[in-house]
């Protein structure tokens, strides 16, 4: 039998990503940028509410999107065409990003000319949510269609985000949801999570999310004014 | 699919800790994993046996996991209970007023490596010795 020796070492599997996640940040910090990490399922309107955030945004924030996907670059084209900066991440069959991932695609954007970055993670409401990505703010859209449920089903990814949008309210008479009772749900993972209703198809509510974006780009920017 | 992930942080921090310690090789890594940690030990093996061939100082680690048994707490009647059989209702008062006090952990508690130098100075090699 070789001898050996046993060393300790007590350390979270995701305590490496959480020390590059503040690295992350403290570079953005200091940079002046503002990263959103948006998640939610595949088909919940990511791109669509995104093409409406940048529309309501572009005349007073230089915006840059970086779309991550397992593959194909039809969102990062998509988001082209509104005449954002946006560059393709592809995780290369990973169903999340990490902060080390993310710092790669930040240097890819290039944050010189960018005060909101917005990262939009893969569709999936389970892994993106254990990996902090660096971003000052999660936030996630949860569609109607999918069900007034879903924060009893993917609690973490509900408990870590600053925001939720409930998209797609125009299509509520035709599905059982409850926004009451997914607002109370949401509650329960999370008091402190804002709650905005929209529409990302009529551009309904989108004034609300984007006052929501506007207050805290600036209060990241300039803590001293708020 | 999440477990890929995981393997990449699990062999970051092991390389680090290796690497302060002037590790060249590991033989073993333990985990405890929450039963209700999410991640699944059989995919997480098939990603390690894959990751860990590609680090130099984990080629050929095995990786050893111990499970947490998952027990939510009662806040109405103060019962510990298992996670698994009952999940957020308490099976004594029926309350929705629980939570999980442990079965959630994904730590790396330690690794095995060999000894070398001091199997080299103390001890007289038995003849079983490799």
């Amino acid at each position: 039998m070789e001898k050996v020796k046993i060393l300790e070492i007590k350390q979270s599997v995701f305590a490496s990503n959480d020390r590059e996640a503040d690295e992350v940040r403290r570079q953005l910090k200091e940079k002046g940028v503002f990263l959103l990490n948006l998640m939610s399922s595949p088909g919940s309107g990511k791109t669509t509410t995104l093409r409406r955030t940048i529309e309501a945004l572009k005349d007073e924030m230089r915006i840059g999107v970086m779309e991550a996907d397992i593959d194909s670059d039809v969102d990062a084209k998509a988001i082209a065409e509104t005449g954002a900066k946006s560059i393709q991440l592809h995780t290369g069959g990973m169903c999340h990003l990490d902060a080390d991932m993310t710092r790669q695609g930040l240097e890819g954007l290039g944050l010189e000319d960018v005060d909101l970055a917005i990262l939009e993670n893969v569709g999936n409401l389970v892994c993106p949510a254990e990996f902090d990505t660096g971003a000052v703010k999660n936030a996630m859209i949860l569609s109607v269609p999918e069900g007034h449920d879903k924060p009893l089903k993917y609690p973490l990814m509900f408990t870590v985000c600053d925001v939720v949008l409930v998209n797609k309210i125009d299509v509520m008479p035709y599905f059982d949801f409850d926004m009451e009772k997914c607002k109370e749900y949401i509650r329960m993972r999370n008091p402190e999570a804002k709650v905005i209703p929209i529409c990302a198809r009529t551009g309904e509510g989108i004034d609300q999310w984007a006052d929501w974006l506007r207050t805290q780009v600036a209060a990241w920017k300039n803590p001293d004014k708020q | 699919m999440h477990e890929l992930g995981i393997v990449f942080h699990i062999i970051r921090s092991v390389e680090e800790v290796g690497r302060q310690n002037g590790v060249k090789r590991v033989n073993a890594v333990t985990l405890e994993l929450g039963e209700v940690s999410g991640v699944l030990e059989d995919y997480l093996q098939d990603c390690w046996n894959w990751a860990a061939a590609r680090s130099d100082m984990l080629r050929g680690a095995r990786l050893q996991v111990e499970t947490i048994p998952a027990k939510t707490l009662c806040e109405d009647c103060g019962l510990v209970y298992p996670t698994v059989a009952h999940g957020r209702t308490c099976p004594g008062c029926g309350s929705g007023h629980t939570h999980l006090i442990q079965g959630n952990e994904t730590m790396i508690r330690d690794i095995t490596v060999p000894e070398e130098e001091e199997a080299e100075s103390k001890e007289t090699p038995s003849p079983d010795t490799l």
